[in-house]
C-alpha cells in the first residue's frame, strides 16, 4: 500500500534524505521517500502495521530534526 | 515569509545592529576600557546568543539523540572553538552570516516550491453537481460516474465527461500548453484540468476523480520526484561520505600539526574553517531542485516528464526512433490527389463520391469528406460491397466500379496503376477506366521542423518504423529527411529492431516516440518512451516516460533542449560548489582563509546553486 504525507518543519535537505534512510529501514516498509520539496513522506508499506510504522517513522523524524511532525 | 522566518529576520536585524555598535567601538577605541578581559568576551556572547541560542540548543538536542554530524552541531563547535581561541567578532560573524544564509535559503526553496505549484495548478476545487434538477456545490471526490455535473462558464472541468448539453471553447493550456482553445459541443468529451470558455456546459462523469486526466497527472508529477536521476543519487550518496570525511580533517587539523609546530589557537582555527563547509547542503538542495523545476516548466507546457532520470537519459540521447502512422503522419486518411482521365477532376470525385454512398469504409468516408458536398443515394439503384476490392453501385443504369487494382483486374479493365505515395482507388464505368482517386495519410505540420531541430541538438541516428509498405514509408522518410527506414513491420518487430538498438548504442540512450496506443511495449522498453497526443490516453500515460499531452511534435526537441539545460545547470552548481568548498579548504589548510570566506563557502554557494537551480522553472517561459 502506498501512501503519502504532508509533513510540517521539515527544514533541511539533507536531515530529508538522513530520514528517508532511517524510515527504509523500519520493518514493514517496503519503500519510502522524504522529499525535501514537496514535504512530503511517501511510503510503501505494509497496511495492517501502518500505525505502527507511524509512530517509528516520527520518531525516526523527531531523532533529526526535533520540531519535524508527519501530518496524519 | 512565514511567522518563523520573519521572527529570525528580526533577531538577525537587532544582532547586525548590535554586533557593527561593538566592532566600531573596538576599532575605534572609544570606550577602550570595555574591551578586556571578560568584558569584552560578555558583550560579544550576547549578539552571539541572541542570534544563534536556536542552533545551540538543536545542537545540545541532536547530541543527546546522538545525531552527531549535523549542521547545527558543527556550526557550534565551530563558533564555540572560536570563542575559546579569543576569536569574538569571528563567533558572532559566523553565527550572523550563516544565520542569514539559512533564513534566504529556506526563503528561496519556498519560492521555488511555490512557482513549481502554481505551475501545477490544475486541481479543481469542486464539481458541480445536479440532482433532480439541484446543483450543489461537492468534492470532486464525491462524484460517480454517470452523474450529471454542470461546468459554468471560467470554472475548470473537474472530471473526464461527455458534454450531453451546451457549446463552449475550452482552453486546454492547462494541460497542453497549447493557446488556441478547443470547440466542443453535445457528445464531444471533456478532459479535467482543461477550463471552460464562455458557454454553460451540462456533462456526464465518464471518469471518477481519482482516474480522472488531472488526478493522473498530478499524481505523475508528484511521483516524478521518488525517480532520481544518476547524479541525484551519486550527491545523495557523496553527502553521506562528505561530512565525516571533512569533520574528521578538522578534528586531524586542529589537533596534529601543533604538536610539531605549536600555536594550538591558529591550528583550531584552520579545523574551525573547515567545519564550517563540512554541510554539503549546496549540493543537497539545489541538484533535486533543479530538476524539480526543469519537470516543472516541462509541465507548463504540456510535456510530462516522468522523473529526474528521465530528464537525464534525453539529455543524453543520441537515436531517435519514431513510430510513423499517428506519430510523424496524422493517422487520418485524406484525398491527396484526384487524376482523372477522359472526365474532369470534379466530377470524377462527384462520381466517386456517390459510388461510396451507401458505405462506411474509411476509405469512403474520406472520399466523401474530400467531395464535402451532400450526396444524392437516391440515385444509386443498386450497391454492394466486394470485400477486399472495393465497391461497386448502379448509377443512372450505368455500373460503376470503384475499388484496388485487384477489382479492375477482375473486371477486366484496362486502367493504369498508380505509382503514388499512398492508396489507388480506381475508379471505372462500365468497362471504361475514369480516374484515379489517391488517399494518403498526410505528415503532421511540423514534422519537418521537428525533425530538423532534432539533428541540430546532436541527434546521430533518426529511425523511422512502420507497418506500411515500404514505398509509403520511404516518401514520407524522403519528406522528412529521415535516412533510416525500417517498413512492412509487424508489433514484434518494432521491439526487436528498439532491442537491437538500446543494445548497440553505447553509453547513448535511444528514445522512441509512438502514438501510446498499439506500441506501448516499445514505449515501456526504450531507455526514454515518448507518448505523443496521449491527453486521456491511459495506456500510453502509464507505459511511456515522457508524455506529450497534445500532438505537437515540435515539443520534443523542445523537451530535449529543456533536458540539457537542467542537466548544465546542475552540473554548473555540482561543479561551482565543490571547486568552491575544495579552494577554500586548501586556503584554510595554508591559513590563508578565514571563518567569514568559509561561511560563504557553505551557505553562500548554497544560495547561488539554489539561485541558479531556479532558473530551470523559467526554461519554457519563451
Amino acid at each position: 500500500m502506498k501512501k503519502k504525507f504532508k509533513m510540517e518543519n521539515l527544514e533541511c535537505a539533507n536531515c530529508a534524505a538522513k530520514m528517508e534512510d532511517l524510515i527504509k529501514k523500519i520493518p514493514g516498509v517496503n519503500d519510502a521517500s522524504v522529499s525535501f520539496l514537496s514535504q512530503k513522506l511517501t511510503l510503501d508499506a505494509d497496511e495492517d502495521k501502518l500505525d505502527e510504522i507511524l509512530a517509528k517513522a516520527q520518531k525516526a523524524c523527531s531523532k533529526i530534526e526535533s520540531d519535524c511532525k508527519i501530518i496524519l | 515569509m512565514t511567522k518563523k522566518q520573519k521572527r529570525i529576520l528580526i533577531r538577525i536585524i537587532i544582532t547586525a545592529v548590535i554586533f557593527t555598535a561593538l566592532m566600531a567601538m573596538k576599532i575605534t577605541g572609544v570606550f577602550g576600557a570595555l574591551f578586556f578581559e571578560p568584558l569584552e568576551l560578555i558583550l560579544f556572547v550576547i549578539p552571539y546568543l541572541l542570534v544563534g541560542y536556536d542552533v545551540l540548543l538543536k545542537a545540545i538536542k541532536n547530541i543527546l539523540k546522538g545525531q552527531v554530524f549535523d549542521e547545527n552541531f558543527l556550526m557550534t563547535i565551530a563558533t564555540v572553538a572560536a570563542l575559546c581561541i579569543k576569536e569574538y567578532p569571528e563567533a558572532v560573524a559566523v553565527m550572523l552570516l550563516y544565520q542569514i544564509g539559512e533564513l534566504f535559503q529556506s526563503y528561496a526553496v519556498g519560492k521555488s516550491r511555490q512557482s513549481i505549484s502554481k505551475l501545477m495548478d490544475i486541481m479543481p476545487e469542486y464539481a458541480n453537481l445536479e440532482t433532480d434538477g439541484i446543483l450543489k456545490e461537492v468534492d470532486p471526490d464525491d462524484v460517480e460516474i454517470d452523474n450529471i455535473i454542470v461546468i459554468k462558464p471560467g470554472e475548470k472541468i473537474p472530471l473526464d465527461s461527455v458534454v450531453t448539453l451546451g457549446e463552449s471553447f475550452i482552453d486546454t493550456a492547462p494541460l497542453t500548453g497549447e493557446a488556441v482553445p478547443k470547440k466542443v459541443g453535445v457528445g464531444s468529451e471533456l478532459i479535467s484540468g482543461c477550463i471552460n470558455g464562455e458557454g454553460t456546459l451540462k456533462a456526464k462523469v465518464t471518469k471518477e476523480f481519482e482516474n480522472s486526466t488531472v488526478s493522473r497527472i498530478l499524481e505523475l508529477v508528484e511521483n516524478a520526484e521518488s525517480k532520481k536521476a544518476k547524479v541525484e543519487n551519486f550527491i545523495t550518496r557523496f553527502a553521506r561520505v562528505y561530512t565525516p570525511i571533512v569533520t574528521i580533517c578538522a578534528l586531524i587539523l586542529a589537533l596534529i600539526p601543533p604538536i610539531f609546530l605549536g600555536d594550538f589557537s591558529e591550528w583550531i582555527k584552520r579545523g574551525c574553517i573547515f567545519l564550517v563547509i563540512s554541510c554539503p547542503c549546496a549540493l543537497v538542495i539545489s541538484v533535486p531542485l533543479g530538476f524539480f523545476g526543469g519537470i516543472g516548466a516541462a509541465s507548463k507546457i504540456g510535456v510530462l516528464i516522468k522523473g529526474g532520470n528521465y530528464l537525464e537519459a534525453l539529455s543524453d540521447t543520441d537515436t531517435f526512433v519514431f513510430d510513423k502512422t499517428g506519430t510523424l503522419t496524422k493517422g487520418e486518411f485524406k484525398v491527396s490527389e484526384v487524376i482523372p482521365q477522359n472526365t474532369d477532376k470534379d466530377s470524377l470525385l462527384a462520381l466517386a463520391a456517390l459510388a461510396e454512398g451507401f458505405s462506411n469504409h474509411p476509405i469512403a468516408s474520406s472520399i466523401k469528406k474530400a467531395y464535402s458536398k451532400p450526396v444524392d443515394t437516391s440515385k444509386i439503384t443498386s450497391f454492394e460491397e466486394l470485400t477486399g476490392l472495393g465497391v461497386h453501385a448502379e448509377i443512372d443504369g450505368k455500373d460503376i466500379y470503384l475499388g484496388n487494382a485487384k477489382l479492375m483486374k477482375s473486371k477486366g479493365i484496362d486502367f493504369e496503376e498508380s505509382a503514388n505515395y499512398g492508396t489507388a482507388v480506381y475508379i471505372a464505368q462500365n468497362d471504361a477506366f475514369l480516374g484515379t482517386v489517391i488517399i494518403s495519410d498526410a505528415l503532421k505540420e511540423n514534422a519537418i521542423s521537428a525533425v530538423k531541430d532534432l539533428c541540430t541538438l546532436g541527434t546521430k541516428d533518426l529511425i523511422m518504423l512502420t507497418g506500411d509498405r515500404q514505398k509509403a514509408a520511404k516518401e514520407v522518410a524522403d519528406k522528412l529527411n529521415i535516412k533510416k527506414v525500417y517498413s512492412e513491420l509487424l508489433p514484434q518487430d518494432k521491439l526487436s529492431i528498439v532491442d537491437t538498438l538500446i543494445k548497440e548504442s553505447t553509453g547513448k540512450k535511444v528514445a522512441f516516440a509512438g502514438d501510446g496506443i498499439n506500441d506501448a511495449p516499445v514505449l515501456a522498453l526504450s531507455d526514454v518512451g515518448i507518448a505523443m497526443g496521449s491527453m486521456g490516453s491511459d495506456a500510453a500515460i502509464e507505459a511511456a516516460d515522457i508524455v506529450i499531452m497534445d500532438d505537437d511534435l515540435t515539443k520534443i526537441p523542445v523537451a530535449v533542449k529543456l533536458a540539457k539545460k537542467v542537466m548544465r545547470i546542475v552540473k554548473e552548481n555540482i561543479a561551482f560548489a565543490l571547486l568552491v568548498k575544495f579552494m577554500v579548504m586548501i586556503l584554510g589548510v595554508l591559513g590563508l582563509a578565514n571563518m567569514w570566506l568559509a561561511v560563504f563557502a557553505d551557505v553562500g554557494v548554497a544560495i547561488l546553486a539554489i539561485l541558479n537551480s531556479m532558473r530551470t522553472l523559467k526554461l519554457t517561459k519563451d
